[in-house]
């Protein structure tokens, strides 16, 4: 079995965003960078399978050179290789989708896995369009995953709680925290994963589908009222300003 | 024409895609564009609905092999019927189907897709979506490159406006079947309340709660005000047996009620980030200082597990939510 692990570098979620000069991107001062956490639950699946039942693993990640850390990480964690392709991997899905595809498309893949979003540009949107590009299945927001042969079944989170897909490798799955509880890279992992390289390739030209043109920070909230008094006296006030002023009920 | 993919539930039309549905008549009309509703499934009863939300075309795709969703088969279905009306703009509520769907149809189409947008607007013609971005501590305006331009609207943001639609029925073939994958079963959590995305009120937990036991406190003011209860990551990764659907922060959802009480939440960036869409918070937290009080329309400086059962109690006695 051949598995590959589409990784993403973000900006960490205590992260203050800044908007940069261009008035439409990130301003990357200050900010650190981390793997997407739900590409973490994606790696980690990769990585059991492997030890299950055996799999080759690829780690990619589209970007630029800082994007190595990601994949340097994956190979610490047990990836058996790196691929990085040299891209804009942080704007448009669809085109990030694309360069995966054009990657992937004749390697043999009997799985990709990757996040069920990209922390950050939560577009959620970059799974499904690859699953899509590659005309294979997919399952999206997966909290347990099981392989037959040839064949998949996933639970996915929706709205009421949970539902089962069953479908045909290959397959795209995206992954959703409750899927595995990731480890750490052990001493061992870092030191094997030294000796490793990361095969650079040029990410293939690839449409635009949808662009930022500005990234603005949100408006401030008003400042509030606090609620005086004993906690019934508390309780009966902020209910009526509820009712009342801001008529929410 | 814009085209709306639409989810009946129980052959009723789903409030998220009335939502969809208000803001394509919104867009048609500032556009000079037809409105079309498209749904699919075993049976499309209950899809007339939509003329009452300003639908000029309602097309549905009905047969047996459309009786449980299957990601690519609907993609299909969607992306055949966009190419077919010659649609500009594919709407979908970002629901669980519609956030599945809404990205592999886009791809299909070779177009651009903005996720979960709070804000839709026609200039010059082109589509341009508000989203917000890193959970909601900044908001990018997208625009799109590509001919046809898809985006999902999230729930609980676009007002419901009911105008008649002329509601012209269209039927559309159903595929055959064989598709990559199809949903086998639903397990629905116990008490299927709504989905806290979907929420007009929710009561959240943080650390503060102490237990996961003590959430009843919540559940049961929840239950008086008609909310739905949520938790912070810290209470989530506490251990106290709490599941991730719970969760409300970047990591979790991203919800924007028109209520949200923050029970014991500090209110680290990543929570605020997954809270501040909300249209009126309000903050129960024993230290003044905590930065929770920042985004706070009301605060109450107090000990939760003395406050929120008065909220309960007030709540009874004022009559709300009893409607």
């Amino acid at each position: 079995m051949k598995i590959l692990v589409a990784l993403k570098q973000v900006p960490d979620t205590e992260s203050r965003i800044k908007v940069a000069a261009d008035g439409r991107s990130l301003d990357p001062a200050d900010v650190k960078w981390i793997t997407s956490p739900y590409d973490e639950y994606a790696l980690e699946e990769a990585i059991r399978i492997k030890e299950g039942k055996g799999a080759e693993v690829v780690a990619l990640s589209v970007g630029s050179d800082a994007a190595k850390d990601v994949l340097k990480n994956a190979l610490a964690l047990g990836a058996d290789s790196a691929v990085l392709l040299k891209g804009d991997g942080q704007g448009d899905a669809y085109q990030v989708a694309q360069m995966i595809a054009a990657y992937a498309k004749d390697k043999g893949f009997d799985l990709i896995l990757c996040g069920n979003k990209g922390l950050g540009g939560d577009n959620a949107a970059m799974g499904p369009m690859l699953a899509e590009l590659l005309g294979v299945a997919q399952a999206n927001v997966v909290v347990k995953l099981e392989l037959g042969d040839g064949t998949f079944k996933a639970e996915r989170e929706i709205e009421v709680g949970s539902e089962i897909v069953e479908g045909a490798l290959p397959a795209v799955i995206t992954a959703q925290k409750g899927l595995n509880e990731p480890r750490y890279a052990s001493l061992k992992g870092i030191m094997a994963a030294k000796k490793k390289t990361i095969e650079e390739l040029e990410a293939a030209p690839a449409t635009a589908g949808a662009q930022v043109s500005v990234l603005a920070l949100p408006p401030e909230r008003p400042a509030g009222r606090r609620m005086e008094g004993e906690p019934a006296a508390q309780a009966l006030a902020l209910l009526q300003a509820l009712k009342d002023e801001a008529k929410v009920f | 024409m814009i085209l709306v993919f639409c989810e009946l539930k129980d052959g009723q039309l789903r409030k998220p895609s009335a939502e969809a549905l208000s803001e394509g008549r919104r867009l048609a009309d500032a556009s000079g564009k037809q409105l079309g509703a498209l749904f699919a499934g075993a049976s499309c009863a209950g899809s007339a609905e939509a003329a009452k939300f300003g639908a000029d075309a309602i097309l549905t795709a009905e047969g047996p092999t459309l009786a449980s969703y299957s990601s690519d088969a609907y993609a299909a279905v969607i992306a055949d019927a966009v190419k077919a009306k010659g649609a500009t703009v594919l709407l979908a509520a970002a629901t669980a189907v519609g956030k599945d769907v809404a990205p592999r149809a886009a791809a299909r189409l070779a177009a651009g897709y903005a996720s979960d947008v709070t804000g839709l607007s026609m200039v010059d013609g082109k589509l341009q979506a508000l989203r917000p971005v890193y959970a909601g501590k900044a908001f990018a305006t997208t625009s799109f490159a590509s001919a046809v331009q898809v985006a999902t609207t999230r729930p609980n943001v676009f007002p419901v406006a009911e105008k008649a639609g002329a509601g012209t029925a269209e039927t559309l073939a159903a595929p055959a079947g064989d598709f990559k994958s199809v949903v086998k079963e639903i397990l629905a959590k116990a008490g299927g309340k709504v989905d806290l995305s979907e929420a007009n009120v929710i009561v959240s937990g943080g650390r503060g709660m102490k237990d996961g036991a003590n959430f009843k406190i919540l559940e049961e003011l929840a239950d008086a005000i008609g909310g739905v209860v949520g938790a912070s990551r810290a209470a989530v990764d506490a251990g106290w047996g709490l599941p991730h659907s719970m969760q409300v922060g970047q990591t979790g959802k991203v919800v924007s009620p028109t209520l949200y009480i923050a029970c014991g939440i500090s209110g680290a960036i990543q929570h605020v980030a997954g809270m501040s869409g909300s249209k009126f918070i309000v903050a129960i937290n024993k230290d003044p200082e905590a930065p929770i009080f920042k985004l706070a329309n009301y605060g109450i400086v107090g000990d939760l597990f003395e406050v929120v059962p008065e909220l309960t109690k007030a709540a009874k006695a004022l009559g709300i939510g009893s409607n």
